[in-house]
């Protein structure tokens, strides 16, 4: 199936959950914070949360700012 | 032996008593393995981050791993150009378990980076309700600022200059006018370049400054983050001590403070 990532089309198996998307991009869960569809998904809830096709999510971390 | 009567002076936003009235920040760094150290001999307990979409052809280290773990973190909602865009912003980064408070930053201006007063106020108003510590970056304008206090901000953040600039106190006047009119912390955001600006300011009653670029970009930031907390907390020491009177004009001629007698004679 084919999801939004950050803006960028991604390819990934029916049935990913977030978590495993967030580990086959090598980014650790604790240090992003995930929007899907422009609803917050509770970082407890990454393994819970199986994709859909068509899914728009942004993945957010925190940069130097002043 | 010296009494120092202002052992008990804590800086209390959103019920947190905070004992340096230095906020810092994370941008513009050469490398964030210097923050430890900055924050350090900065003396600062609460400092800046923000929230950016990850890289993901490059995903950077992230900036919290370099933030000692008793500093409050401030995230900011740079990149907002709408109040809603600062709302989703605020409500992110409570999501991402960073506390909650928030410094607001709607800028829809690109060239000078100047805050939008109008939108600044709703996203205040409505992160307040939602139990958000709300910190707005603002202009120093009057009426801005009694807008924030309806809104329910935690203090007002007005500019001394534009962001980044280390231009200094430019708005020093208007910043005067709000520590004397607004019932709420005055923290100088934006443009303190050198440390005696940031004196200066707390000297005028300013309940504290935040200090970025100026730190990030000297030529040892850890020394300047140090003279930078040391400069904080002699201008907050000269405001509680009450400043000497100031004579009229120099037609009024001088004031010694030695004898005027001579030294040996009448």
């Amino acid at each position: 199936m084919t999801i939004r990532v950050n803006g960028q089309q991604m390819e990934c198996e029916t049935g990913t959950t977030l978590l495993q998307l967030l580990e086959r991009m090598a980014l650790r869960p604790e240090a992003v914070v995930v929007e899907r569809n422009r609803a917050i998904v509770k970082s407890g809830e990454y393994g819970a949360t199986r994709l859909d096709q068509g899914d728009e999510l942004e993945l957010l971390h925190f940069v130097g700012g002043g | 032996m010296t009494h120092d009567t202002h052992d008990n002076d804590t800086l209390v936003i959103g019920g947190t008593a905070l004992t340096s009235r230095l906020f810092i920040g994370t941008g513009k760094y050469g490398t964030d393995s210097l923050i430890p150290d900055v924050a350090g001999a900065s003396g600062s307990q609460v400092i800046t981050v923000a929230l950016r979409r990850v890289d993901l052809a490059n995903p950077r280290s992230n900036v919290l791993a370099h933030i000692p773990s008793h500093m409050r973190l401030l995230p900011n909602t740079s990149g907002a150009r709408t109040a809603e865009e600062a709302v989703r912003i605020a409500r992110l980064a409570q999501a991402a378990g960073c506390g909650n408070w928030i410094k607001i930053e709607v800028i829809s201006d690109s060239r000078f980076l100047l805050p939008d007063g109008y939108a600044t106020a709703r996203a205040t108003e409505t992160l307040a309700k939602e139990g958000f510590v709300v910190l707005p970056y603002m202009n120093p304008d009057l009426y801005v600022a009694r807008d924030l206090v309806n809104a329910g901000a935690a203090a007002v953040m007005p500019l001394g200059a534009p962001i980044g600039t280390n231009r200094g106190l430019r708005t020093a006047e208007m910043i005067g006018v709000l520590i004397e009119e607004i019932d709420l912390p005055v923290i100088v955001d934006a443009g303190i370049g050198k440390p005696s600006q940031a004196c200066e300011a707390m000297e005028m009653g300013a309940a504290a400054c935040l200090v970025n670029t100026a730190i990030a970009t000297a030529g040892n930031p850890v020394a300047m983050a140090r003279a930078f907390g040391e400069a904080v907390r002699a201008g907050r020491a000269a405001y509680l001590s009450g400043a000497g009177p100031v004579a009229a004009a120099t037609a009024d001629g001088a004031n010694a403070s030695s004898p005027l007698t001579g030294f040996l004679g009448e």
